[in-house]
């Protein structure tokens, strides 16, 4: 909710000293309200005030020539915009430290109940006291290290929490939680698995689907998950911790690298993509597959990564100059193609183009679940003849950020082949297990 | 008690409608579902507002780690789960609260805002009630009478509740999300009678735009009520229109008895000084089978004093303070409370009565109360009871009870606080111009009077007939389905006592009358003849479809010819019948024809082909 200027209506209100907050009245034709200004929707119409009444709802109403507009009482202070001042959380000795880096989204926020306006937490405390069962937990310490919608993350701010996690761990926290939002969690999580490869503790993201104004908000147990995973395991991974299912029964842990958001918007949206969960988390931590263990040594962050990398989608008639085109001037390319990893003939070619002037393609499959295998039909064979590199279960966007991380470290066509290929994070899997439902 | 003369009240009514259109947020039908698919668990939890404010109530309840399980019905999706964010808003609902608005004289709102109503007992699984104003103030008149409406809002239902187990409540998805007007009157209503004659008339206005729900639980009222010197009780949850004056009755005639239990209480010493005893050891060895059952179950037996009490707790028989306690704690979940007023009964000895009034050091002019709960408990019990002992000197307190089915009401929970309601933000407002309410203006039921003079006129009815259709809201629908089928008489009885009959029989209400298109259409048809009908209705409220019923009953399909062809055989096996009394055999042979025929041809018809055929054998026989 934002204030949009319906500039004659501002005008009016401001002329007579008029702010949100402050208590009006409002009179037109027979009618008089009295209620306290609410900022104006984006969506509402032009001339309507928003008045909240005594009874607690909002109401619209037209403010035309005639319209009286009295004010009646100032607002003690602005309450819109104030910054959330989180409880006084004292660190209890026994408990362990968890170091807390905040990057905005939904999960960490604050709703003002008048009007219905978010406001970020800006730091543990005041996510402690979002979630106090945290404070059972650990010790959580930090602060928002930047406020950023989650579609708006990359690079830059993928190294400022690559170095903030190095410095936390090396400082002697247990571990780090990161709240995100969960547009590009997965993205930012394989990212820091690259960047991190070893680890002192463990890295958990966590981040919600519900808003946290809401007594149904899921972050809730993400976070308190998500604490007891970065307080008390010995896993030396970056994971998303994230509803295990509809239900509040418990998250589960995923891997990095291996973990994608599956739904628009129900709770369990996160999933481990050709890989189990690392473990279930409710009051203890069940653990389901193997998993990197945390090392003693000083954490170091290795954030270098190429920018000119494009990650596209094959789709029919999918045509070689648009290819050729869109991938102009790019060091290194991934492509989800159909099926086994497939693409149409012509695009064959134009990929073979780019291979020829030494741009690594990698090819990973759209379907998601399952892995690329080009060597069952001719189209995965004449790939291979043309140079691809094989993605395997890869997710794409995991290959990506490998791509990129992989081409800011080597140069020649051999050794990023082979830098590809290595099982760096856990983002290849060999045995998919099972026939659960994906 | 003497006898009271008619209650006088002041008392508002609130008025929660279930609307017969899709939900209020998604496309799912408004209709109850016994299919159940799936269960999903969760609990909410209100967090610290910006203001730093936390609920009292919502913070109670969120305290108290319950689990809530919602049973998934095919009639819900991820909105109702709350997976999804809502979709747009029903405007079908929304015209006809403005359509209430206009009938009610209530001044619609510019802009219609949606807000959340925080809600943490379980009944919806965002933790909030999406409502929004619709109207503001309005009148109707009743019985010559003027009652103000304060407002009109637009909601949606909560989920129903199935059970309690322990922490966990479970709620079924079904209801909610449903339509609910919500028609709040200002308390101007003065009696009883006048409380039913205003429940009525709306109800009626409300029938009459066609688009709400029928049958029981799809209407919903609450009121609120106070005699003088009284306070405001709010009685939630009355079914049945009928119980209302009752309820009235009786909640007046409660507000009294304590009203009079205070002035005398007024002239007495009586401060609660002490704490609990415990005297379990005293009454470990009473016949009582209430004490027997409690100690046998693990509580142990406290006793309060209440000085001054004596002759409070009960009175004349009549329960006043003592049923006020035991309510309280029922609504925590005790139930054993036994006090001195009442003793000796329920197997507690007079002896026993002496032997605890002198442990706890009763003086006369004293009372006592006796209360079995676990040990863990009898703090939170006995305080329960200091607390409402202590409401007496006030007389009514404030607070929220529930309407039981027999006209009585019971303490649930203090008056709530105010709501905390803010911004529903994946809602977009929506204004409420000229366009929009002249397009309703217009489309709006004329006055009952008016309808039934047309109805009336047009499918000659009689006035009282016609008068009651429009009344119940079946105006519209009635004048429909007569033009178009015709049998406006049949369809008529129908309507005004067919199926009212049928629905007591059957135990069970039609959510809609979209059925009575069906049996109309084949009714002209000649499927089957009108004295079908009850028997049909009753067995469609048992669930099944009108063919069904038509073939399960028997009554389909028979031709003129088919009902000839029997009654010349009946005409036939009775020839000695009309040898002996020639055309007056008719009579008689009537009885025994209706008895194979009823339902499967007209009446009139078998009369007529009898008539004809005793006529044919008659005049073959003289010939
Ligand atoms: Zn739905």
């Amino acid at each position: 909710m934002i204030m949009v200027a319906d500039s004659e209506l501002q005008k009016k209100l401001a002329s007579l000293g008029i702010q949100p907050g402050d208590e009006i009245m409002v009179a037109s034709g027979e009618r008089e309200l009295k209620g306290i200004l609410i900022p104006h929707h984006e969506f509402s119409d032009h001339g309507i005030i928003t008045i909240k009444l005594g009874s607690g709802y909002n109401v619209g109403v037209k403010a035309s020539g005639r319209t009286r507009i009295e004010l009646l009482k100032k607002a003690d202070a602005s309450p819109f915009g104030k910054q959330q001042r989180g409880a006084e959380h004292t660190a209890t000795n026994e408990l362990r430290r968890v170091a807390f880096a905040g990057t905005g989204g939904t999960i960490a926020s604050f709703v003002d109940y008048r009007t219905g306006g978010v406001f970020p937490a800006m730091d543990a405390a005041g996510i402690v006291s979002l979630v106090p069962e945290i404070s059972r937990i650990c010790s959580l310490e930090g602060r928002n290290i930047f406020s950023v919608f989650s579609e708006n993350i990359g690079y830059q701010q993928w190294c400022v929490l690559a170095e903030e996690i190095a410095d936390r761990l090396n400082e002697g926290y247990s571990g780090v939680l990161v709240s995100h939002g969960t547009d590009t969690l997965s993205y930012t999580a394989a990212a820091l698995s690259f960047m991190l490869p070893r680890l002192s503790g463990p890295v958990s993201i966590a981040g919600a689907q519900r808003s946290p104004d809401r007594p149904s908000f899921d972050g809730y147990l993400n976070l308190v998950s998500a604490a007891r995973v970065s307080s008390s395991s010995d896993i030396g991974e970056v994971v998303a911790v994230m509803h295990a299912s509809s239900s509040d029964r418990g998250c589960h842990v995923h891997r990095g690298t291996k973990v994608r958001k599956m739904h628009s918007s129900r709770r369990d949206a996160f999933r481990s993509v050709n890989a189990e969960p690392i473990a279930f988390v409710d009051d203890e931590i069940h653990f389901l597959s193997d998993y990197r263990k945390s090392t003693s040594g000083r954490v170091r962050a290795d954030t270098r990564m190429e920018n000119e990398v494009a990650l596209l989608q094959f789709y029919p008639d999918m045509d070689a100059r648009d290819l050729l085109k869109w991938t102009d001037g790019k060091k290194g390319v991934v492509v989800a193609g159909t099926g086994l990893g497939h693409v149409n003939s012509g695009l064959v070619d134009a990929i073979g183009r780019l291979t020829a002037k030494d741009v690594p393609v990698v090819v990973t499959t759209q379907c998601l679940y399952g892995s690329v295998d080009l060597n069952v039909y001719a189209t995965g064979r004449d790939l291979i003849k043309a140079g691809v590199i094989d993605g395997k279960d890869m997710l794409p966007e995991v290959a990506y950020v490998k791509l990129r991380h992989v081409l800011a470290h080597h140069s020649r066509p051999g050794d990023i082949r082979k830098a590809m290929m290595n099982n760096a994070a856990g983002e290849f899997n060999d045995r998919r297990t099972g026939l659960d439902e994906f | 008690m003497n006898s009271d003369p008619p209650a006088h009240i002041k008392a508002g009514l609130e008025i929660h409608q279930q609307l017969e259109t899709e939900k209020l947020f998604c496309s799912c039908p408004s209709v109850l579902s016994e299919q159940v698919s799936g269960l999903v668990l969760r609990k909410l939890r209100v967090s610290v507002s910006e203001m730093g404010e936390v609920d009292e109530a919502a913070r109670l309840q969120t305290a108290k780690n319950e689990s809530f399980e919602y049973e998934i019905t095919p009639n819900s999706c991820l909105v109702e789960l709350d997976e999804e964010p809502p979709h747009a808003v029903n405007m079908e609902a929304i015209r006809v609260g403005l359509e209430m608005a206009l009938l009610l004289h209530s001044a619609p709102v510019d802009e219609v805002h949606f807000m959340r109503k925080v809600v943490v007992d379980g009944s919806n699984t965002a933790g909030f009630q999406r409502t929004a104003l619709l109207s503001m103030g309005g009148w109707l008149d009743v019985g010559g009478r003027r009652v103000g409406i304060q407002s009109i809002c637009c909601e949606e239902d909560a989920c129903r509740k199935m059970e309690r187990k322990g922490d966990t409540v479970t709620y079924r998805l079904d209801r909610l999300g449903v339509p609910l007007l919500e028609i709040s009157t200002d308390p101007d209503i003065d009696s009883p009678e006048m409380l039913k004659a205003v429940a009525r008339k709306i109800g009626m206005l409300l029938r009459a735009t066609g688009k709400v729900k029928r049958g029981i639980g799809t209407i919903r009222e609450d009121l609120n009520i106070s005699v003088r010197g009284g306070s405001r009780v709010e009685i939630k949850g009355v079914q049945e229109l009928d119980m209302l004056p009752a309820i009235a009755e009786n909640e007046a005639a409660r507000q009294r008895r304590l009203l009079d239990a205070s002035g005398r209480l007024a002239e007495r010493k009586h401060a609660i000084e002490h704490g609990w005893k415990d005297m379990t050891a005293l009454l470990s060895s009473s016949q009582s089978t209430v004490i027997r059952r409690s100690l046998s179950a693990g509580s142990i037996i406290g006793g309060m004093i209440l000085p001054g009490y004596a002759g409070l707790l009960s009175s004349g028989g009549q329960s006043v303070i003592g049923t006020e306690i035991a309510q309280r704690l029922r609504a925590i979940g005790i139930h054993g409370i036994l006090h001195s007023d009442e003793l000796p009964a329920y197997g507690v000895t007079e002896e026993e009565k002496t032997r605890v009034s002198n442990e706890l050091g009763a003086r006369s002019g004293d009372a006592f109360v006796l209360c079995a709960a676990p040990l863990s408990r009898m703090d939170e019990a006995m305080a329960a009871v200091v607390t409402r002992a202590l409401q007496a000197a006030i007389g009514v307190p404030e607070e929220t009870r529930d309407a039981k089915e027999d006209g009585s009401t019971a303490y649930s929970r203090p008056l709530p606080g105010r709501a905390r309601m803010y911004p529903e933000t994946d809602v977009l407002p929506i204004r409420v111009d000229r366009k929009l309410l002249e397009g309703i203006a217009s489309g709006l039921p004329e006055p009952f009077e008016e309808q039934a003079v047309k109805i009336e006129k047009e499918f000659n009815l009689h006035r009282q007939q016609a008068v009651q259709i429009a009344e119940e809201g079946y105006g519209k629908l009635f004048t429909d389905l007569s033009s178009r089928y015709g049998n406006p008489a049949v369809l008529a009885r129908i309507l005004l006592n067919n199926i009212p009959e049928a629905e007591r029989e059957a135990g069970t209400s039609f959510g809609d009358l979209s059925v009575l298109e069906g049996v109309m259409a084949r009714l002209r048809d000649g499927a089957f003849a009108k004295e079908a009908v009850p028997g049909l209705l009753v067995c469609m409220l048992r669930g099944r479809g009108l063919d069904e019923c038509i073939s399960a009953l028997g009554i389909g399909g028979m031709t003129r010819e088919e009902a000839a062809g029997i009654i010349a055989r009946i005409v036939n096996e009775h020839s000695d019948l009309v040898r002996e009394r020639g055309e007056a055999s008719v009579g008689p042979l009537m009885g025994i024809a209706m008895k194979e025929l009823r339902g499967k041809i007209d009446g009139r018809d078998i009369n007529a082909l009898l008539a004809s055929e005793v006529r044919r054998v008659i005049s073959s026989r003289d010939a």
